[in-house]
């Protein structure tokens, strides 16, 4: 089926990615769309299903070389909690020897403590939701952190020897000023990140903050601001050093690149796992129920938790390796294009726009095109 | 015998306001008679088009033949002619009530009598036919029996006693409908021995037998093997099938007079037949046609082009198959430069053209656009020639004319007095003249008014309807050509024209149409990556402008493994709508947009 795609075919056999979806979080953030609930008190329960929903799948991917934990708020997770989903990860499935393994966190569950714990599983990759170091825009994004909060966990990861870390950052909030947001963004590099993930604020249905708009009650900067902070931010942290190498994130080396999140823009294999978790496995995809209640329902009755699956066409996974390579520095393998004029003009007339560029046999995205990400898939097929 | 056979037909018609309960009343009847099982009953059997299910109006009529047994212990054959229900089939209409006896004028109980009412009343009534009133919907909570009787003695001018009381959609009351029809409506009365005259309602196309043409026969009876003559082309036929509409058509060994039912006789396409002619013997031909033939002309034109220009001759394919079914719509080769190739087509109004639009899109699966639709006009040029011109692309060099002329229509409009102002002036916005006022009941006017027929075409039906609440009914005939100021006015993208959106408008209405054309040009063309400069210009002169924006920033700023399906399904929308924009130089111009500039700011 989709396996001989040329979509899919157009990298190195790469080992598989997985991921592990924590839907708890202290508190709502207002303008998260992700799935999460505010109460703890399920989480043993949801443990023992993430334990036979892993089981359910051992044997099924290969190998994994990448770990990542997200949700939700996966810091939140104890000691016990950590261990058990590790040992029940490792009983079922198979990783390379070194992965890479990420842990989303919130600055206020940063202990020492914790980290310990997380040196000792294998965790070796912190990506810490900051959002801001100004109090104003804290408390705007519902935020439960403070900036001091934020600089000591920074400070506490370093100092337990992570050298990995990942700072994720907020613009384009309503009202923002280009100095206000780049205040933030040197900040986070007083700590020399590794990684950062820069995202402009999106409103999305169904959160507080869709609400607000929907009320006409959030006003949010213009195309042109957007636009601005966007090229700004990207030039600023290119002179610093950093690779942008995905529309809303940098990396300080090739060698730092979020290697699981690249999956998704590769169409390699992954797998997710937990209430509302995404998987991907040779040009067919499947969706987990984003309740934890459903979730914990249908594993009960010995069913996988899954709402929804797709297999791809040839012409959907085209749109989507078009759509990603777009998003992403590494482009769009220039053979795809071949034997299709229309296609093969386009890319001609993104050259010729400034929007695209040619190298080592790929249509790269330039800083402009980044900006048009939506809309250049659109324009190259029929 | 024979005496008696004509006493067992009523052939009747039912007619009413727009969802007073037309359809729902057939349905019950067919219903009533068991011709359907409960398991192959659908609502509204008659209306068999989407389309027509959709917007709740009945477009082909359709004809069925219900057996009913009376409570005096005969079988009656009572022959539903269904009627088409708008303005632009009106002749269509009156060929259908030509065909009966009596109709059932449906009255909604608690809305009671509207505009269509006494429009469908007075056709009717041209045609002397017997009208039963039906009260339909009693059942409703807001039901006002009182109400509705008092107006169809006083608006109506009808005995109220004689009104039946029912709810289709209950099923109360059906009984006394089928009574009423054979008691009050007299059977068909005609010379059985004379020379055949039939009357065609309507042509309908049957991929195996041809057309199927639907008839009343008026004197004299047909049958199998008989050679048919149409008299208004003398075109002859050898029939080969005879027969009656049950839910199906069901042969007979001849159709005799009173009857109606249709003939098949290797007619190859709806448009060899025309719909209001005679049908006689070759061999024994009838003296003259039935009275009332007229030939349904175009009014309205407009060119059908494919969105790519490779579905070409699949729109032609289309066109042709659908002729065969429509007789009234006319078409030829016609050309763009900012389209492409395609068709010229003419309508019989704005409805019809919709209608085809909307067919050919959903039975024909064809993506289109259509330009903007145009009357006929005449020019007298300076070399004393003449030339008429439907198309703007024709439109001769203005130094070389020497009088323009453009079709004009006696607009006959019927509302309830308190409309009258609003009513006036929209007309006088339209360059309406000379009105003229009539009483046909009290509280009602009829105003009479010349009108240049370019003025109804775009949305005046609409507007009226609006004006009125719904109230006001609307009946034309093109009169006349009168001498009128013409200018071409044409509408550039980037500084291209796009030779599909050119119009000729009187002078006095350019600037008007110019900025209404560019307001809307900007609302449907969506942002592109630079800046789209929209112009209105008459011959080299800009009169009206309007710019659509750059976008230079979609950016979603996540995409991650759960984001990724939804924003592909996203994007195979946006692919979707892109199939049906059209290229003028660099920019996308939706189907819509061409379609657009026709709306009102009101809506």
């Amino acid at each position: 089926m989709g396996s001989k795609s040329p979509c899919l075919t157009g990298y190195l056999p790469e080992s598989s990615g997985l991921y592990l979806h924590v839907p708890f979080c202290r508190s709502k953030c207002p303008y998260c769309d992700f799935y999460s609930v505010t109460s703890m008190k399920e989480a043993r329960e949801w443990v023992h299903c993430l334990k036979r929903e892993a089981e359910c799948y051992r044997g099924f991917f290969q190998t994994f070389d990448t770990l990542y934990l997200g949700g939700g708020t996966p810091s939140l997770l104890n000691r016990a909690q950590l261990s058990e989903i590790f040992s029940l990860l490792h009983a079922s499935f198979t990783f390379v020897p070194s992965p890479e393994i990420s842990l989303e966190a919130n600055p206020d569950d940063i202990t020492q403590e914790k980290l310990a714990v997380c040196r000792e599983l294998g965790i070796n990759r912190i990506s810490l939701g900051v959002q801001s170091f100004r109090e104003g825009e804290l408390r705007f994004l519902g935020r439960r952190h403070t900036a001091a909060g934020a600089e000591r966990a920074l400070e506490k990861i370093r100092g337990a020897g992570f050298d990995n870390v990942s700072v994720d950052l907020m613009y384009g909030l309503p009202g923002q000023s280009m100095s206000q947001w780049l205040f933030s963004l040197k900040r986070a590099l007083d700590f020399q990140p590794e990684h950062l993930s820069c995202y402009e604020l999106t409103v999305e249905e169904g959160t507080a903050m869709g609400r607000l708009k929907a009320q006409n009650r959030l006003k949010l900067p213009d195309e042109e601001t957007g636009r601005r902070f966007f090229l700004t931010t990207s030039r600023f942290l290119e002179k610093r050093g950093y690779i942008h190498y995905e529309i809303s994130n940098f990396a300080r080396s090739e060698a730092l690149i979020s290697r699981h999140n690249s999956k998704y823009w590769k169409h390699v294999d992954y797998l997710g796992i937990g209430p509302g978790a995404h998987s991907f496995f040779q040009g067919k995809r499947w969706w987990n129920v984003r309740s934890l209640q459903h979730y914990r329902a249908l594993m009960s009755q010995g069913k996988l938790p899954l709402e929804g699956e797709e297999c791809l066409t040839e012409d959907q996974l085209l749109l989507e390796t078009l759509y990603f390579g777009f998003r992403t520095k590494r482009g769009i393998n220039l053979r795809l294009l071949e034997g299709d004029p229309h296609m093969e003009s386009c890319a001609a007339e993104l050259e010729e726009s400034g929007l695209a560029l040619r190298r080592d046999g790929r249509l790269i995205p330039t800083r402009r095109g980044f900006l048009l990400a939506d809309s250049l898939p659109l324009r190259m097929v029929r | 015998m024979k005496f008696r056979r004509m006493q067992r037909i009523r052939n009747f018609s039912i007619i009413a306001h727009i969802d007073h309960g037309k359809s729902t009343l057939a349905d019950r009847m067919i219903q009533h008679v068991h011709m359907v099982t409960e398991r192959e009953f659908r609502d509204q059997m008659l209306d068999t088009m989407d389309i027509e299910r959709e917007r709740g109006i009945t477009i082909k009529s359709q004809t069925i033949s219900l057996r009913f047994p009376a409570r005096d212990g005969k079988e009656y054959d009572l022959n539903l002619i269904d009627t088409p229900g708008h303005v632009d089939f009106s002749y269509e209409v009156s060929r259908a009530l030509a065909s009966c006896e009596g109709v059932l004028l449906l009255v909604d109980a608690s809305q009671g009598v509207q505009a269509q009412t006494l429009a469908n009343l007075y056709a009717a009534m041209e045609q002397d036919l017997v009208i039963i009133p039906v009260i339909n919907k009693i059942d409703l909570p807001s039901a006002d029996l009182d109400m509705v009787r008092e107006q169809i003695e006083t608006e109506l001018g009808l005995d109220s006693d004689d009104a039946i009381l029912c709810s289709a959609k209950e099923g109360i009351g059906i009984g006394d409908v089928f009574e009423a029809i054979i008691s009050k409506i007299p059977p068909p009365n005609g010379n059985e021995k004379g020379e055949l005259a039939a009357l065609i309602f309507d042509a309908n196309y049957d991929p195996y037998r041809g057309t199927i043409v639907s008839c009343r026969v008026f004197d004299g009876a047909v049958k199998p093997g008989d050679v048919i003559r149409f008299m208004h082309n003398q075109a002859t036929y050898k029939v080969e099938e005879v027969g009656v509409f049950r839910l199906r058509r069901e042969p007979r060994k001849q159709l005799a007079t009173g009857e109606v039912g249709y003939i098949i006789s290797g007619v190859k396409t709806v448009s060899d037949t025309r719909v209001g002619d005679t049908i006689t013997l070759d061999n024994r031909p009838a003296a003259t046609p039935l009275p009332g033939f007229k030939e349904a002309k175009p009014v309205v034109f407009s060119s059908i082009y494919p969105i790519t220009s490779e579905d070409y001759l699949s729109l032609a394919e289309a066109l042709a198959k659908f002729k065969l079914n429509d007789a009234s719509l006319e078409f030829q080769k016609d050309s763009s430069a900012a389209l492409g190739q395609g068709f010229r087509c003419g309508f019989l109004g704005l409805l019809h053209l919709e209608i085809v639009q909307m067919r050919l899109e959903r039975e024909y699966d064809q993506s289109i656009i259509m330009t903007v639709p145009s009357v006929q006009y005449r020019f007298n040029l300076e070399d004393d020639s003449e030339v008429v011109v439907d198309n703007p692309q024709y439109y001769p060099d203005q130094q070389k004319i020497k009088t323009a002329l453009e079709p004009f229509i006696r607009a006959s409009i019927i509302i309830p007095e308190r409309y009258m102002g609003a009513v006036m002036k929209l007309c006088m916005e339209r360059r309406a003249s000379n009105p003229r006022m009539s009483y046909p009941t009290p509280g009602r006017i009829e105003v009479t008014l010349d009108m240049p027929l370019a003025e109804v075409i775009y949305d005046f039906y609409d507007r009226l309807k609006t004006v009125t609440q719904g109230y006001g009914s609307f009946d034309y005939e093109v009169t006349e050509y009168r001498v009128s100021d013409l200018v071409k006015l044409d509408f550039l993208v980037n500084g291209e024209k796009v030779d599909a959106l050119s119009m000729i408008v009187h002078k006095e209405r350019a600037r008007e149409w110019g900025v209404h054309v560019c307001d809307r040009l900007r609302d449907e063309i969506p942002r592109h990556q630079f800046k789209v400069a929209i112009q209105g210009a008459i011959g080299g002169k800009v009169i009206s402008r309007s710019t659509v924006s750059a976008f230079r920033k979609d950016v979603t700023a996540k995409c991650y493994g759960g984001d990724i399906s939804r924003k592909r399904k996203l994007l195979e929308k946006q692919k979707k709508g892109k199939l049906r924009m059209k290229m003028v130089g660099s920019v996308e111009i939706p189907q819509s947009a061409f379609v657009s500039v026709l709306r009102t700011n009101e809506e």
